[in-house]
C-alpha cells in the first residue's frame, strides 16, 4: 500500500531545514579565514557579487527541481532525462562520503563539550612530567591547547603511514554522534521538521551572546579593526574572486541532493523563489556575523598573547640585570632597553638573542581555518575568559548544533532517494534503512578515530566533495536549461507556483552560472596539476609544531578513488541507459 | 690579634658565600609582583627571617639538627631582590653539600613560601626545582559520567520512537485492510505522462473545475 508523500508541517519548517543545513561549520571557520586572507572588508565585495550571480540562482534551481519533481535526487534527475540518473547517484555518493567524515567533527565537539565541565579546563594546563618538576615536554614546546587537541583528543601519529589503533574515547563520541543523528532522522520529515527548529535557531542565540561578550573583551577592537580595514588591492587578486565563488558554492551546500530532497517534501505551490533568496541571504549574513564574533575573539587572543610576550621580555631583562622588581613596565620598556644596551653592552648582547620581538600584527596575522580554528584558537581564547566553563559549554554546544543541522541535511540527501525507491522501501521500513545507513557510516568512520585518523579526515575534507560537486552542479544546470528545456521548465514552474519566472533567473541559469562553474572547475584542475605532489601537515611531537610532508602513494590512490568514484556514475549511467535503449529498440524492431 | 682573627673569619665567610661558589644557591624574590600595594621592603630583618627558615629546613635533615642561624650566609643582595646563600657546617669552614640543601629546601618549600607570603613563582630558588602540584584526578573522569547520561537518554529516546513506530504500523495494518481499494492505490501513485508527473498539476494553486466529479464522490459511501 502506497503512502502519500510526507510533507513539511508548514513552510517555516522547510526554511528552517534549509537554513540549518546550509549554515554550518564553514560559516564559522572558513569565511573569517578567507576574509582575513583576502583583504578584510574588501572581500565582502566579491562575496556579495558572487552571492547574487551564482549562489541565489543555483539555490533556486535546486529547490525548484526538487519541488517540481517531488522525488529525491536520483528520481528527480531520472525524470528530467533518463540519461541523467547518474547525476543523482553521484550526489548520493558524495553525500555518503561527506556524512562519513563530517560526523567526526560532531564527535570532537561532544568530546570538548563533555570536557568543559571541569575546573580548570583541561586544555588550559599542561600535565606534569614524570618526576613532577616541570611540565610535559611536548606540551611545553607547543601550547596547552595544541597539546590537548593533538595528544589528548586525537593522539595523532607522526605521519599518515603509521595507522595506530582505534582510540576508544573518540570512537565512543562518534557512536554517540551517530545515535544522535539517527534519533533526529528516525521518523523522516516528521522528526527532522521539529529538530530543525532548534538546530537552526539556537546557534544564533549563542552567536549573539558571544557577540556581546566578544565585543566587550579587552583587545577585541584590535581584531575588528584589523579585519575590517579594507585592503583594496586584494580586489585585483583573482584568487580572492575564485575563493569568494567557491565559498558561496560550498557554503550553500549545492549539489549534494539535500536541497532537492528537502524541496521534494514541499507543497507544489510553495514559493521557492522567495525561500531561495531568504536562505541564501541568511547564510551570507550568518557568515559575516560569525566573522565579527571570530575577529573580536582573535583580537582578544592576539592582545593577550602580545601582552604575555611583553611581560616575558620584561621578566627576562629584570632577571638578567637584577633591576628592581616592578621598575620595568610596558611604557618604559624601549627606553630602558636602550639604556641597558649602552651601559652594559657585553651583557646585553648575551641576553639579546633571547629577547622576542613582540608584535601585535604578527599575532593577528596567524590566520587559521578549519578544525584548527574551532578547536585550538577558540579554546585558547576561551580559557582566558572569566567563567571559562560557561563560555566553553556554550561554544561547543553551538558547534554541535551547527554540525548536527548539516548532518541532518546530508543524511536526508542519502535517505530520500533510498526511501523513494520502491525496490528498497518494499522490503525495509524507513527506520531500518536509516539505521543501516547510520551504522555503515559509523563503522567506516572509525577509520577517522585511529591515530592517523586526522590525516585521513583532511584527505576527505579537501578532496571528497570539491571537484565532484562542481561537475555535478554544472551538469545539473546544463541539463535543466538545455536537455529538459528552459522554456519547458519555466512553464512547469508557472503552472506549479502560479508565478512567472523572472528574466534574471533565466539569464543566470542559461549563461552566467555555468560559465562561472566551468571557470572554477578549470582553475581547480590546473591548480591540482600544477602543484605536483600533494602535501599535508603532520604533527611533529618532538618539535611541537606542524611540518609538511608528501602524501604516500596509497593516500594519493585513495584521493583519486574518491574523486573518480563519485564522478564516474554520470557517464556510466548515461552510457548504460543508452545501451539499454539501443538493445530495446533493436529487440522491438523486428516485432514492429 | 682579635681584630686579625675577625678579619680572617669574615674573609673566609666572604669566600664561602660568593656568586657561583660551590654549594651556593641564588634566590630571587618578586615581592611587588606578588603583593602589589601590600609589598614589604626587603631589609636586614627579612634577611634574618630567611636565614631562620633555611636553618629550620636544615634542622629537619637527619644529622643536621644542630644547624644555627649563624651558619647561613647571605651575600650579593641586589635591588631585584636577589641574593646568594650558603649553609656552612658547625665549624664554619666548609659549606654543606648542595644535594642536602636542595632536598631540605624542597621538603619545606611550602613553609618558606608562606613565611614570606609568596609562592613558587615569586620566591624562586634557582637550580632547586619545585615539586609541582599534580591534578587531583577523580577516580571516574567527569566526561565519562556526562557521556554516559546523554548516551542513555538518546538510546531510550530511540527505543521509544522505534516502538511507537512499530505500534503505529501494526494499528494501520489492522485498520485499513478492510477498506483496501485498488482505486485508492491508483490515487497515490505518481502517474507519469510524457515524462511529466501528473500530480503537481493537481488541485493546489489551480482552479477546481466544479463540473468534474472528485474521486471521493465517485465511490458510493457506505
Amino acid at each position: 500500500m502506497e503512502k502519500a508523500r510526507p510533507l513539511w508541517s508548514n513552510s517555516l519548517q522547510f526554511v528552517f531545514a534549509c537554513i540549518s543545513y546550509s549554515v554550518g561549520l564553514g560559516n564559522v571557520w572558513r569565511f573569517p579565514y578567507l576574509c582575513q586572507l583576502y583583504g578584510g572588508g574588501s572581500f565582502l565585495v566579491p562575496y556579495i557579487i558572487m552571492l547574487i550571480v551564482e549562489g541565489m540562482p543555483l539555490l533556486y534551481l535546486e529547490l525548484a527541481v526538487g519541488q517540481r519533481m517531488r522525488q529525491g535526487s536520483i528520481g528527480a534527475w531520472r525524470t528530467i532525462s533518463p540519461y541523467l540518473s547518474g547525476v543523482g547517484i553521484s550526489s548520493v555518493v558524495v553525500s555518503f562520503f561527506l556524512s562519513m567524515y563530517y560526523n567526526v567533527i560532531n564527535a570532537w565537539g561532544f568530546w570538548y563539550l563533555f570536557h568543559s565541565f571541569q575546573d580548570p579546563l583541561p586544555w588550559s594546563v599542561c600535565p606534569l612530567n614524570g618526576n613532577r618538576t616541570g611540565y610535559d615536554e611536548e606540551c611545553e614546546k607547543a601550547s596547552s591547547t595544541q597539546y590537548f587537541w593533538y595528544r589528548k583528543t586525537l593522539n595523532i601519529s607522526p605521519s599518515i603511514q603509521e595507522n595506530g589503533s582505534v582510540q576508544w574515547e573518540p570512537a565512543l563520541c562518534l557512536i554517540l554522534a551517530w545515535l544522535m543523528v539517527y534519533l533526529c532522522i528516525l521518523r523522516g520529515t516528521e522528526s527532522t521538521g521539529k529538530v530543525v527548529y532548534f538546530t537552526a535557531s539556537l546557534p544564533y542565540c549563542v552567536l549573539l551572546i558571544y557577540l556581546v561578550r566578544g565585543l566587550t573583551l579587552h583587545g577585541a577592537t584590535n581584531g575588528l579593526a584589523y579585519m575590517f580595514t579594507p585592503k583594496m588591492e586584494q580586489l585585483a587578486n583573482p584568487r580572492a574572486w575564485i575563493n569568494a565563488a567557491t565559498q558561496i558554492f560550498f557554503s550553500l551546500g549545492l549539489g549534494f541532493g539535500t536541497l532537492i530532497a528537502f524541496a521534494s517534501y514541499n507543497e507544489p505551490s510553495n514559493n521557492c523563489q522567495k525561500h531561495a533568496i531568504i536562505v541564501s541571504l541568511i547564510n551570507s549574513f550568518t557568515s559575516i556575523f560569525a566573522s565579527i564574533v571570530t575577529f573580536s575573539i582573535y583580537g582578544f587572543k592576539a592582545t593577550f598573547n602580545y601582552e604575555d610576550c611583553l611581560n616575558k621580555v620584561i621578566l627576562l631583562l629584570t632577571n638578567s640585570f637584577d633591576l628592581e622588581d616592578g621598575f620595568l613596565t610596558v611604557s618604559n620598556l624601549e627606553q630602558v632597553k636602550d639604556y641597558l644596551e649602552s651601559t652594559y653592552p657585553s651583557k646585553y648582547s648575551k641576553v639579546f638573542p633571547q629577547i622576542e620581538n613582540c608584535s601585535l600584527e604578527s599575532e593577528l596575522n596567524t590566520a587559521v581555518q578549519g578544525t584548527g580554528l574551532a578547536f585550538i584558537v577558540y579554546s585558547e581564547a576561551i580559557k582566558n575568559m572569566e567563567v571559562s566553563q560557561l563560555w566553553s559549554v556554550l561554544y561547543f554546544f553551538m558547534l554541535l548544533m551547527l554540525g548536527m543541522g548539516s548532518m541532518l541535511g546530508n543524511t536526508a540527501a542519502i535517505l530520500t532517494p533510498l526511501t523513494d525507491s520502491k525496490l528498497i522501501s518494499r522490503h525495509l521500513p524507513k527506520e531500518a534503512i536509516s539505521g543501516l545507513v547510520c551504522l555503515s557510516s559509523c563503522a567506516i568512520g572509525m577509520v577517522f578515530t585511529t591515530e592517523a585518523g586526522n590525516y585521513w579526515f583532511d584527505i576527505f575534507n579537501d578532496y571528497a566533495a570539491t571537484l565532484s560537486l562542481l561537475l555535478i552542479v554544472l551538469v545539473e544546470t546544463v541539463a535543466v536549461c538545455y536537455l529538459y528545456g528552459l522554456r519547458r521548465f519555466e512553464s512547469d514552474l508557472a503552472s506549479m507556483t502560479g508565478r512567472t519566472l523572472n528574466w534574471y533567473w533565466k539569464a543566470m541559469w542559461a549563461g552566467v552560472s555555468p560559465l562561472l562553474i566551468i571557470s572554477l572547475f578549470v582553475f581547480y584542475l590546473s591548480d591540482y596539476i600544477l602543484t605536483g605532489t600533494l602535501q599535508y601537515q603532520a604533527w611533529d611531537a618532538s618539535q611541537g609544531q606542524l611540518v609538511s610532508k608528501n602524501y604516500p602513494t596509497h593516500a594519493l590512490a585513495v584521493i583519486g578513488l574518491l574523486v573518480a568514484s563519485s564522478i564516474m556514475w554520470i557517464p556510466l549511467m548515461a552510457l548504460g541507459t543508452f545501451i539499454m535503449r539501443c538493445l530495446r529498440r533493436g529487440g522491438t524492431a523486428p516485432m514492429a | 690579634m682579635l681584630w686579625l682573627l675577625f678579619f680572617l673569619v669574615t674573609a673566609i665567610h666572604a669566600e664561602l658565600c660568593q656568586p657561583d661558589a660551590e654549594n651556593a644557591f641564588k634566590v630571587r624574590l618578586s615581592i611587588k609582583t606578588a603583593l602589589g600595594d601590600k609589598a614589604y621592603a626587603w631589609d636586614t630583618n627579612e634577611e634574618y627571617l630567611f636565614k631562620a627558615m633555611v636553618a629550620f629546613s636544615m634542622r629537619k635533615v637527619p644529622n643536621r639538627e644542630t644547624t644555627e642561624i649563624s651558619h647561613v650566609l647571605l651575600c650579593n643582595v641586589t635591588q631585584r631582590v636577589s641574593f646568594w646563600f650558603v649553609v656552612t657546617d658547625p665549624s664554619k669552614n666548609h659549606t654543606l653539600p648542595a644535594v642536602e640543601v636542595q632536598s631540605a629546601i624542597r621538603m619545606n618549600r611550602n613553609r618558606i613560601n608562606n613565611a614570606f607570603s609568596l609562592d613558587d613563582q615569586t620566591l624562586e630558588f634557582l637550580k632547586i626545582p619545585s615539586t609541582l602540584k599534580p591534578h587531583t584526578d577523580a577516580s571516574v573522569p567527569i566526561w565519562i559520567i556526562i557521556f554516559g547520561v546523554i548516551f542513555c537518554v538518546v538510546v531510550v529516546a530511540i527505543m521509544l520512537l522505534i516502538l511507537s513506530g512499530i505500534r503505529q504500523r501494526r494499528r494501520k495494518n489492522k485498520g485499513p485492510s478492510e477498506v483496501d481499494d485498488t482505486e485508492d492505490k491508483c490515487e497515490n501513485t505518481i502517474t507519469i505522462e510524457n515524462g511529466i508527473p501528473c500530480d503537481p498539476l493537481d488541485v493546489k494553486g489551480g482552479h477546481i473545475n466544479d463540473a468534474f466529479m472528485t474521486e471521493d464522490e465517485r465511490l458510493t459511501p457506505l
